[in-house]
C-alpha cells in the first residue's frame, strides 16, 4: 500500500508538469488548429534560457524563470509571425511538418550554443522534503509541482477574467464572429504561440530543475500526445486530467510492470498504448468537442 | 517546342512513356543507372544504394500521404517490421532472400492493416497521432521481443544469394536494389491509373465527397495503407541485406520524420518528386559534411558542428519548402521544363 501512494503521489508530480505543458498545446490548437511537435524542444530552450541566466548573469532563481518568460514568449510569438502563419489553413501534413522542422532547427541550434553535454541547475529549492503521512516527495519534486499548478491556475484565471482571455476564448469558440465582433484574430494567434511557448518554458525549468539538462531535453514533447489526447485536444481542463492521469499511469507501469520485464521501457511505451485504446474508443477525447463534419 | 502528342491506337494512348522524347530520356536512364556502378567508386554506390532502399519506403509514404492524404509518422516502423521479418527468416531459418524480402513485406503490410484500422474513425492530425503511436509502440516492440529480434544486438543477416553469386559488396547488391526500386516505380506509377489509384486521390482529395461517388472508403485506405506498408516493408528486407545488420536503432522516429521530409521536398503526390526529394535530402548532409571537411583547414572546431548543423539544415529545408514551395522540387523541376518547352514564347 504504501508504494501505491508513494507511486500515486509522484505520479501526480510529474503529472502536473505535463498538464502544463499540455495546457499551452491545447490553447494553440484551440486557436490554430495547429499541433505543435516543437513543445518538447519549446521546453527545452526555455530550461537553457533560464539555465543561462542563473550561471552566466548570477540571477536569483525568481528572475531568471521571468527572463525564460519573456525570452520564450518573444521566440513563440517570432515563430507564429515568421512560419506558421503563411501556413494558415493548409493540409495537416503540412502545419505537422513545419513544426517538426521548427524542432530540428531549435535543437540544432541549442546544441551549437550550449554544447551536447548534461548540465545541472545550481541548487533552488529548500532541501526539506514535504511529508504527507507514509509518503514522502523530495523537495525537487514538490517545488516543481506547485510552480506548475500556480502557472495552470494563472493561465486558467487569465482566460477567465482578462479582455484578453476572453478575446482569445471569444477566437477558438468561432472565428468568423470573433473577427465580425473586432477582435484582432492575428493578435490572438501570435499571443496563442506566446502564451504555449511560455507554458513550455516553464514546464522546461522545472522539468530541468528535476533531471537536468541537455538539448535532448526536447524528446519528452512525445509524451504530451496521449495526455492532450485522453484530456481532448480543445479542453483546458482536459489537459489538467489528462495530465494527471497520464503522470499516474506512467508511473504505476514502472512501478508494477518494469521489474516484470527484461527490456524495461514499459514507463515509455504504457501512455501510447493507452492513447491507441483512447483514439479507438473516443477519439476526442474526455472533455473535447467531437467534430461533425459538412460537405 | 512541342506542340501536340499525335496517337493513333488506344495502345500508344494508353502507354506508361508516351512521346518518344521521353522514352529516349528514360532510356537513356536505364543506360546511366547499368554504366553507374562501374565508374563509381565504393563511397558513391554505398550512398545509391541507400538512396535506392530509402527511395522505395518513400514512394510507399508517398503513396499513403501524398495521394491518399493519409499521414504516417510511423513508416520507419514498418520498415523494421520487413527488416526484422526478412532478417528472421534469413538468418534463423535460412530462407533465401528472394523470398525473405517479399515475406518482410508481406509482414509490414499485415501491420499497416493493424495501424490502418483506426483510420476509419480518425483522420488528419489524430491519425498522425496514431501512427505516431504505432511506431513508438513497435520500436519498444522490437527491443523487448529479443526471441524474434535478437533485442538491441539485433540480427546479423547472411548476404544474400543468386543463382550461386553471393552480393555482398555494394557493387553486387547495387543492382538487385536498383531493380526493385525500378520495379517499384513502375508499380506505383500504373497504380495512379487505375480504379484503386484513382479512388486513393478521390479520397485524399474529398473523402466524403469521394464515399458520396461511391469509392469505399475504409477499403480505400485500407488498401492504400497495405500497398505502402508493403513498400516500407521491401525496403526494410532489402535493407536487411544491404547492411547485413538490422538492430532497433536502424528505424527511429526520426527515420519516419526522415522519409516524410523527402516526400515533401520531394512533392506530395508526386513519384518523380519522392525521387528527387530522396536523392536531395540524403545528399544534402553528405555535401555539408564535405564542406565541414574543407573548413577543417582553416577552422579546427568546425567538426564538434556537423550534427547540430545538419539538425539545423533539415529543419531548415522543411520549412523553407512547405513556406515557399509548398509542392517540392516536383514542381520545379516542372516549371523548368515548361520554360524550355515553351521557349522562346514563355512568358
Amino acid at each position: 500500500m504504501d508504494h501505491f501512494l508513494q507511486l500515486l503521489a509522484s505520479g501526480v508530480v510529474t503529472g502536473g508538469i505535463y498538464a502544463l505543458v499540455a495546457v499551452g498545446f491545447v490553447i494553440v490548437y484551440k486557436a490554430t488548429g495547429i499541433i505543435n511537435f516543437a513543445t518538447g524542444e519549446l521546453m527545452m530552450l526555455g530550461a537553457f534560457f533560464a539555465y543561462t541566466a542563473m550561471t552566466a548573469a548570477r540571477a536569483p532563481f525568481a528572475l531568471a524563470l521571468l527572463v525564460a518568460v519573456v525570452a520564450a514568449g518573444g521566440l513563440g510569438a517570432l515563430v507564429e509571425r515568421v512560419v506558421l502563419r503563411p501556413l494558415l489553413g493548409q493540409r495537416a501534413i503540412s502545419v505537422i511538418m513545419v513544426t517538426i522542422g521548427l524542432s530540428s532547427i531549435f535543437k540544432g541550434v541549442a546544441q551549437m550554443i550550449w554544447s551536447g553535454e548534461y548540465r545541472s541547475f545550481p541548487p533552488i529549492f529548500p532541501r526539506a522534503p514535504l511529508v504527507l503521512g507514509t509518503v514522502i516527495l523530495p523537495s525537487r519534486q514538490v517545488w516543481p509541482f506547485a510552480i506548475a499548478l500556480a502557472a495552470i491556475l494563472l493561465v486558467g484565471l487569465g482566460f477567465r477574467f482578462t479582455r484578453t482571455g476572453t478575446a482569445m476564448r471569444a477566437t477558438a469558440g468561432d472565428q468568423q464572429a470573433a473577427f465580425a465582433m473586432g477582435i484582432d484574430i492575428r493578435r490572438v494567434f501570435s499571443l496563442s504561440w506566446s502564451l504555449a511557448a511560455v507554458t513550455a518554458a516553464i514546464a522546461g525549468v522545472v522539468v530541468g530543475t528535476i533531471g537536468g539538462i541537455s538539448p535532448q531535453l526536447g524528446a519528452i514533447g512525445l509524451r504530451m500526445f496521449p495526455v492532450v489526447i485522453l484530456g481532448g485536444l480543445d479542453s483546458i481542463p482536459g489537459a489538467l486530467v489528462g495530465g494527471i492521469a497520464i503522470g499516474v499511469l506512467e508511473n504505476m507501469a514502472g512501478g508494477y510492470l518494469d521489474p516484470l520485464l527484461e527490456g524495461g521501457g514499459v514507463k515509455e511505451v504504457v501512455p501510447f498504448v493507452a492513447l491507441v485504446a483512447i483514439l479507438m474508443i473516443r477519439p476526442y477525447g474526455l472533455f473535447g468537442t467531437r467534430e461533425v463534419e459538412r460537405l | 517546342m512541342l506542340i501536340g502528342n499525335y496517337q493513333e491506337t488506344y495502345r500508344s494512348d494508353e502507354a506508361l512513356l508516351r512521346t518518344p522524347a521521353v522514352r529516349g530520356w528514360m532510356a537513356a536512364l536505364g543506360t546511366a543507372a547499368l554504366v553507374f556502378p562501374f565508374v563509381a567508386g565504393d563511397y558513391l554506390l554505398y550512398l545509391a544504394n541507400l538512396m535506392g532502399v530509402l527511395a522505395i519506403a518513400a514512394l510507399g509514404l508517398n503513396i499513403l500521404t501524398g495521394f491518399t492524404g493519409q499521414i504516417s509518422l510511423g513508416h520507419a516502423a514498418f520498415m523494421g517490421v520487413g527488416g526484422f521479418g526478412a532478417a528472421f527468416l534469413a538468418s534463423r531459418l535460412s530462407v533465401p532472400f528472394w523470398l525473405a524480402v517479399p515475406a518482410g513485406g508481406v509482414m509490414a503490410c499485415l501491420a499497416g492493416v493493424v495501424v490502418g484500422v483506426p483510420s476509419l474513425r480518425i483522420k488528419g492530425l489524430y491519425l498522425a497521432i496514431a501512427t505516431l503511436a504505432a511506431q513508438v509502440i513497435a520500436e519498444w516492440v522490437f527491443v523487448n521481443w529479443t526471441s524474434v529480434t535478437g533485442g538491441i544486438r539485433g540480427l546479423n543477416v547472411p548476404p544474400a544469394r543468386l543463382v550461386g553469386v553471393s552480393l555482398d559488396t555494394d557493387f553486387r547488391i547495387y543492382f538487385l536494389i536498383q531493380a526493385a526500386l525500378a520495379a517499384h516505380v513502375w508499380f506505383a506509377a500504373n497504380l495512379f491509373r487505375t480504379r484503386w489509384g484513382r479512388a486513393f486521390i478521390a479520397v485524399r482529395d474529398r473523402d466524403i465527397a469521394a464515399e458520396l461517388i461511391g469509392v469505399p472508403l475504409f477499403r480505400t485506405k485500407i488498401l492504400s495503407f497495405m500497398v505502402s506498408s508493403f513498400y516500407a516493408g521491401m525496403a526494410g528486407g532489402l535493407w536487411a541485406f544491404f547492411v547485413k545488420v538490422v538492430t532497433p536503432e536502424n528505424f527511429p522516429l526520426s527515420l519516419s520524420i526522415q522519409l516524410l521530409a523527402m516526400v515533401i521536398v520531394g512533392g506530395l503526390g508526386s513519384i518523380k518528386g519522392t525521387l528527387f526529394g530522396t536523392a536531395f535530402m540524403t545528399l544534402v548532409p553528405e555535401v555539408l559534411k564535405l564542406g565541414v571537411g574543407a573548413l577543417r583547414t582553416v577552422w579546427p572546431g568546425a567538426q564538434s558542428y556537423f550534427f547540430p548543423m545538419r539538425d539545423v539544415v533539415f529543419g531548415a529545408l522543411i520549412v523553407a519548402f512547405l513556406v515557399f514551395e509548398p509542392h517540392g522540387l516536383a514542381e520545379m523541376w516542372n516549371r523548368t521544363k515548361r520554360f524550355f518547352a515553351l521557349w522562346p514564347f514563355e512568358k
